[in-house]
């Protein structure tokens, strides 16, 4: 049975998060080819003033609410399926509604800046804070509100999951957690430990301090608050591409998933230690001690672990869905591979750039090479592959293979479908191949004209202005790729039902099933508990270090955008 | 629970790779010496920093020299420029001497990075950002805030001279 006729009320939820996130993904993608082409001075049709603006709406939109929307969606989905009964209606709608106002907020905040800025509550309506927003520079309070919203909604969408598996746990008392669920839980239990940084850093300091209420606060704190929450996002947005790699990918391939118990080792892995590994987003911070960095480095590092087990089953999954075809030799079996449909190909490109991007991301982690990329152009070559690829792209494949279900109508406008996930990889690779380059020059992240009176960058290898064509083009094709993902899906969305749906939802055992796991693998009370102590470990003293001086010193005042 | 070989093996290698990285950046610290940027450059008042009262280097930012073989370099990120660095007032140094650079902000967040190089640090308010590192080569060296600081953030740059020590005007430097 198909899911929307199975369960036709969690249906309507996952439409309604989807259909927010892909007018998110159209909005931001807009705004991602305006600066693309400001930046390498292709087509300039903003001030470079107004840039900033741009950039804020680009990573709000997609790195915040593409992101949580779909994520959203998608667990819902997953547990849904998994479990086989329909969510927690009120708590499920509660966070829609919750993070859809958030949503609002923000984005009023920052358009404002984009139409003149009209005064609101005696503030300026401007946000160009960009998606890191660090004080002491000031947005529109609405905007901080906003931003508190979307993440207590999706501590609610959560609530609804967790709901859900409590009523099934007493109906099922002696089952295993189905996988999906299973993978659910631990991303949220990782996302409910990781959020309460920035949700502290928000409420209690920015919204009282953009409001007038108190009149400092310390940077270097509210940065640090940030940080906290602003790693583990990472894998807020990866562990979902993950459950669909693990649980949906390998059933494309033609084969099953090769072990359950290690999919759930990879889980719990990232639960314990996706939030003690912050501190390497400030390795060139001044203010915090060598030692606690180097804590940081060494968590960062054993965290490329289950990214890296990851790497194997995947790989290793899709070559026994291959044989399965009767792909044979050592490499001969790729091209067994189902290519010519997208859902797959999608996510084995997806699968494919993150390989990239892992790489780039060890580079990042390294405590001393990482003082020739940080906040240079790298940074954002390094992203693009993996939120901008790895997730992105998974999001958009699965979408092919999900909708469908989700609306009963067919897949529309194949052969564009087909071919999406072709330009997206062509156009990423082109793109975040000159920003890493760049970067390796020295050209900084985050600027409307990287090109200075006072001395010209030299490039190591190629031109800069080789670069920035590549960059160009690079960001054209991305556009171009996210505009028919979104073709084929309002083709798709507002088709006729009728007929047979192309789409087989089963998903198949895997070849090691979760009886052969242990049971300790289910007690999230431990992983949880355990989580916690390694993060009082690596946060537990810096933070006091911080605040010995006062909670808001050495503090600074707002200085409006 | 049944782990194939295969795995066994690739998880060894990944473990393998991961205490190899970590073995490296020790060395690095350790052997080679590679200092991070820390807590050593101390708090201060970012609002003294604005109006010149701190009663350090930072009143009256430039090069002071320490002693014959190392100069230190007081420098103030405001929006948006770097005092010394932006403009025609860029900072002078000799070649192949220790120079410890001292960077604060007077305002908001700002960065302080040297085209092509590793000498690269965060300037927040309230915190004085500390790094000592030695110029080999002659020439000039890009000067870039990487940190968005604001409207006018893309034109905050600057450069540094590095001076062979022959032709460096010691005159110049406060003592």
């Amino acid at each position: 049975m198909v899911f929307v006729d199975a369960f036709p009320k969690t249906s309507k939820l996952v439409r309604s998060q989807f259909l927010v996130a892909f007018v998110a993904l159209a909005l931001g993608a807009l705004f991602g080819i305006v600066q693309a082409l400001h930046r390498t001075g292709v087509l300039r049709v903003i001030s470079s003033a107004d840039y900033y603006t741009i950039l804020t709406g680009h990573g709000v939109l997609l790195a915040l609410v593409f992101t949580t929307f779909f994520i959203a969606g998608l667990f819902a989905w997953a547990v849904t399926d998994s479990l086989e009964r329909e969510l927690p209606q009120r708590l499920a709608w509660g966070a829609f509604w919750t993070m859809l106002v958030g949503t609002v907020l923000a984005a009023v905040a920052i358009v404002g800046g984009l139409i003149g800025a009209p005064s609101i509550l005696g503030h300026a309506l401007k946000a160009d804070v960009l998606f890191t927003f660090y004080p002491p520079m000031k947005a529109h309070p609405l905007f901080y509100v906003g931003a508190a919203l979307i993440i207590v909604g999706s501590w609610v969408a959560g609530a609804a999951y967790f709901k859900s598996l409590w009523r099934w746990r007493s109906d099922n008392p002696d089952s295993r957690i189905p996988l999906r669920t299973f993978m659910v839980v631990t991303t949220m239990l990782m996302w409910y430990v990781s959020t309460v940084g920035v949700a502290v850093e928000v409420v209690a300091f920015l919204i009282p301090w953009s409001l007038g209420l108190v009149s400092e606060v310390d940077p270097l704190l509210t940065r640090t608050l940030f940080w906290y929450f602003g790693h583990p996002v990472v894998y807020f947005w990866l562990m979902p591409a993950y459950l669909v790699w693990y649980t949906v990918l390998p059933k494309l391939a033609g084969g099953r998933l090769l072990s359950d118990p290690l999919a759930r080792v990879v889980f719990v892995l990232f639960l314990l230690l996706s939030t003690p590994v912050g501190f390497h987003h400030q390795y060139v911070d001044p203010g915090i001690p060598e030692g606690f960095k180097f804590i940081a480095m060494t968590n960062t590092m054993f965290l490329l672990l289950p990214s890296l087990l990851t790497a194997f089953t995947v790989v290793a999954s899709m070559e026994h869905g291959a044989r399965q075809r009767g792909g044979e030799g050592y490499f001969g079996w790729l091209r067994s591979l189902p290519w010519g449909n997208p859902a797959f190909a999608g996510c084995a490109l997806a699968g494919l750039m993150f390989a990239a991007g892992g790489f780039s991301g060890m580079i990042n982690a390294g405590m001393n090479i990482n003082y020739l990329i940080h906040n240079t152009l790298w940074v954002p070559g390094h992203f693009h592959l993996t939120v901008g690829t790895a997730f992105a792209l998974t999001a958009m494949a699965i979408s092919y293979w999900l909708v469908p279900q989700l609306t009963g109508t067919r897949l529309r406008q194949r052969t564009t479908a087909v071919a999406q996930p072709y330009v997206w990889f062509v156009g990423m690779a082109l793109m975040s191949n000159a920003m890493h380059r760049a970067g390796l020059a020295g050209i900084p992240r985050r600027t409307a004209e990287p090109t200075y009176d006072e001395f010209a960058f030299r490039a190591v290898g190629g031109s800069v202005a080789e670069m920035r064509l590549q960059i160009a083009v690079g960001g054209l094709l991305l556009f171009v790729g996210a505009a028919m993902f979104l073709w084929v899906m309002a083709a798709t969305w507002l088709a006729h039902r009728g007929g047979q749906l192309s789409v087989n939802s089963d998903i198949p055992e895997p070849l090691s099933g979760p009886e052969h796991s242990p049971r300790v693998l289910d007690n999230y009370r431990l992983w949880t508990a355990i989580a916690l102590l390694l993060i009082v470990i690596a946060y537990g003293p810096p933070l006091l270090g911080m605040i010995q001086n006062g909670l808001f010193a050495p503090g600074s005042p707002p200085i409006p955008v | 629970m049944h782990v194939h070989r295969f795995e066994k093996v690739w998880l060894g290698a990944a473990l393998l790779l991961i205490v190899g990285f970590i073995a490296t950046i020790a060395y690095g610290t350790v052997g080679v010496g590679v200092a991070m940027v820390d807590d050593s450059g101390g708090t201060i008042d970012a609002q003294a920093v604005a109006n010149g009262e701190t009663g350090t280097g930072f009143d009256d930012p430039g090069v002071v020299r320490q002693s014959e073989d190392h100069y230190v370099v007081y420098v103030v990120a405001r929006q948006f420029q770097f005092v010394p660095g932006s403009g025609d007032d860029p900072i002078r140094i000799p070649a192949d001497t220790r120079v410890t650079f001292r960077v604060t902000s007077a305002d908001v967040m700002h960065g302080f990075s040297v085209a092509g190089t590793n000498i690269n640090t965060m300037v927040i308010p309230g915190q004085v950002a500390e790094l000592t590192t030695r110029f080999d080569e002659p020439g000039t060296y890009g000067l870039v805030c990487h940190e968005y600081c604001g409207a006018a953030h893309h034109t905050m740059g600057g450069s540094i001279e590095v001076v062979p020590q022959s032709e460096y005007d010691y005159e110049e430097v406060t003592n």
